[in-house]
């Protein structure tokens, strides 16, 4: 169990430059989720952590000792890849015996024994054991690449997008039951994915990576309800949130081209909003609704149906907008409609740096 | 249905202009090829076949008569044949091994970031083309007494390589092993680059030593790829003759090639070398057969 901070790490590829000034903060026992789109610099930061990449500027602590010069051996963490890394031509036993097997740390043959049974218990894969790993699915291979890393009781599991190769059902349940792993091991985990969902529903904490910066870092919560700037707030949630240019006139929100208006309840520091600045005001989907009587009017462009939920897509002007309403909302295409918007969930960015009114001034 | 697996010919190519089909074109191809195995291996192999049961002398006008067995029992109860294949068996044995451990080796040395990686392993598979003959004649001079080169940089005095009968046959060995141990090297490369790298990562991450991740990992996976390089290896090793034959002519050196090459053209026993050909033949096919069951199951592990 540890606890993992990097220091303003930079990392660049020749030309390239993949992280810039990142700061992460990781506390002992938690569940961070690493989010960010294909390129972001997801990986490289687990690559450094594990020691199998060198930053090229800034510091890696663990537990408060800086690991600069240590291998990944030294470092004592693990590492789940998306394409398993399994041995080949060794059975799923052998495969989960290798990191207890080397002479140098050798465990006495009991301790391996019961450590792979453990492990295969509890990622329900004793079946599999005497299998060769080619014989296996995906997600069998998946689990146990996750039990190699578990039976070696790790300070640190690291994991790159494990679940991405899965398909939808099996990374759901996989999705739990790592979660449900980590709680029970109690251990610190470092989660990269792309996916938005599975940062919001396994993260005890948030990190959002936008070209080698972190963005924003907080509870799924925070994350969602309060995003740092429009990347995020565009990046995070599905649908994403709506965001519409405009200004505030009289407290009222009035988009600038589309010429229509809406009220607005704070949701910025004090002072920072004033009157005719440039701003982009953002609205989660859920938190636009239809009503007979709302003031503006549009009409549906699209309709997503998901079952428990409908997905709208309404149209004003040439603007669209994302609402999501509940199934039974009887709807057709190109039929006007009128809405509203839940004033106090309203979030103001800067129209020119895209920041937040409640995190910036 | 052959024409079945065939593409189709493209309906504007010069070659449909001219009337050809698919088949026709094939033909064009295989059929000269056919003809040539046959007339040069095919119809040999049967020949000599057809003289192993006779006493046929190529030397002599005296028909050739039907003998049976005889060749082939004799042969098997010579002990002098027997001192062939002993001798053959050895120079195998040593000169396989040292190709093995000097290829593979210099294949790990190799597989990895190295400036001028390209040059350097085009440079090394330099002795893999030269002629059998040239490289004799070579090593001959390197093997010199008196004013050969190895002895001068070894500082071993008049040592005598390929005079000493001892010697002779290691020295052999060493020369087909600076020539042949490119190709072994050439081969384990190939191998060593198709280990994925997550694998190594994967093990780093597992805190396994660089001997406990050479043993469990890159030798189970290049192991398939080394086997064929043993393979080849073996088989022309069992066949040498141009290297032992050039380099010296100790009785201790007298490999099987040497000997059926003498039974043939300068005892000319005809019929009876041709028996022996066909010992060797069967011989290689067996190992071959051996090592080929082999890879399978190294394979299928």
């Amino acid at each position: 169990m540890a606890h993992i901070q990097l220091k303003n790490i930079s990392k660049t590829f020749g030309n390239h430059t993949a992280l810039t000034g990142l700061n992460l903060d990781i506390a002992d026992g938690e569940f961070f989720v690493l989010l960010g789109e294909t390129g972001a610099g997801k990986t490289t930061t687990l690559r450094m952590i594990a020691g199998l990449e060198k930053p090229s500027e800034g510091q890696v602590f663990i537990d408060g000792v800086d690991v600069a010069n240590w291998g990944a051996a030294e470092r004592d963490v693990a590492l789940v890849l998306q394409q398993y890394s399994l041995y080949p031509r060794y059975t799923v036993r052998e495969n989960l015996e290798f990191p207890l097997k080397p002479k140098i740390r050798r465990l006495p043959d009991a301790e391996i024994k019961d450590r792979v049974d453990r492990a295969a218990r509890t990622l329900r894969i004793e079946h599999l054991l005497d299998r060769k790993t080619d014989r296996l699915s995906g997600g069998e291979m998946q689990r146990v690449s996750i039990g190699r890393a578990i039976v070696r009781k790790p300070r640190v599991f690291l994991m790159d997008e494990p679940l991405s190769a899965l398909d939808a059902k099996l990374r759901e349940a996989l999705r739990t039951e790592l979660k449900n792993l980590q709680m029970q091991l109690g251990a610190t985990f470092l989660f990269v994915t792309h996916d938005q969902i599975e940062a919001m529903s396994m993260g005890d904490k948030v990190g959002v990576l936008n070209h080698g910066r972190i963005v924003q870092t907080g509870t799924p919560y925070e994350i969602y309800n309060n995003p740092r700037d429009t990347y995020v707030a565009s990046f995070v949630g599905s649908p994403p949130m709506n965001l519409i240019d405009g200004k505030l006139v009289d407290g009222r929100a009035v988009m600038a081209p589309l010429n229509f208006e809406l009220p607005f309840a704070g949701g910025a520091k004090t002072g920072a909003a004033t009157d005719g600045r440039p701003l982009v005001f953002g609205i989660r989907p859920e938190d636009v609704y239809l009503e007979t009587g709302a003031p503006v009017e549009a009409r549906i462009h699209d309709v997503e149906n998901h079952g428990v939920e409908k997905i709208l897509t309404l149209r004003v002007g040439d603007a669209m907008l994302r609402a999501t309403v509940p199934a039974r909302t009887d709807v057709e295409i190109e039929q006007p409609v009128r809405f509203a918007w839940n004033p106090d969930k309203v979030v103001l960015f800067d129209k020119g740096s895209g920041i937040s009114l409640r995190h910036a001034g | 249905m052959a024409t079945a697996v065939m593409t189709t010919l493209d309906p504007n190519s010069r070659s449909a202009a001219r009337g050809m089909s698919d088949l026709t074109i094939r033909n064009l191809f295989i059929i000269p090829t056919i003809i040539f195995l046959i007339v040069f291996n095919i119809f040999p192999l049967l020949y000599s076949l057809g003289y192993s049961f006779t006493d046929f002398r190529a030397s002599s006008p005296a028909p050739a008569s039907f003998v049976g067995l005889q060749n082939y029992r004799e042969l098997l109860n010579d002990p002098f044949i027997w001192s062939n294949f002993a001798i053959t068996a050895k120079y195998v044995i040593v000169s396989v091994v040292g190709q093995v451990i000097v290829g593979f080796g210099v294949a790990l040395l190799l597989n990895r970031d190295i400036p001028l990686k390209g040059l350097l392993t085009t440079l090394l598979l330099l002795p893999m083309m030269l002629s059998m003959a040239v490289v004799g004649l070579f090593w001959k001079l390197l093997y010199d007494p008196s004013f050969g080169i190895i002895n001068y940089t070894l500082g071993l005095g008049s040592f005598e390589w390929l005079s000493n009968p001892d010697m002779a046959l290691y020295a052999v060995a060493i020369t087909d092993i600076w020539m042949w141990s490119p190709f072994v090297m050439l081969l384990s490369l190939a191998g060593l680059s198709a280990v994925p790298k997550h694998l190594y990562e994967a093990a780093a991450i597992d805190r396994a030593g660089s001997f406990y991740t050479f043993f469990r990992i890159t030798l189970p996976l290049v192991a398939p790829i080394l086997m064929i390089a043993i393979i080849f290896r073996t088989m022309e090793a069992f066949k040498t003759f141009d290297l032992a034959y050039i380099l010296t002519s100790q009785p201790t050196t007298e490999v099987i090639s040497i000997r059926l090459y003498k039974m043939a053209f300068q005892e000319w026993q005809t019929g009876r070398s041709c028996a022996l050909a066909y010992i060797v033949l069967i011989m290689i096919l067996a190992i071959t057969n051996i090592y080929v069951k082999y890879l399978n199951k190294v394979k299928e592990r």
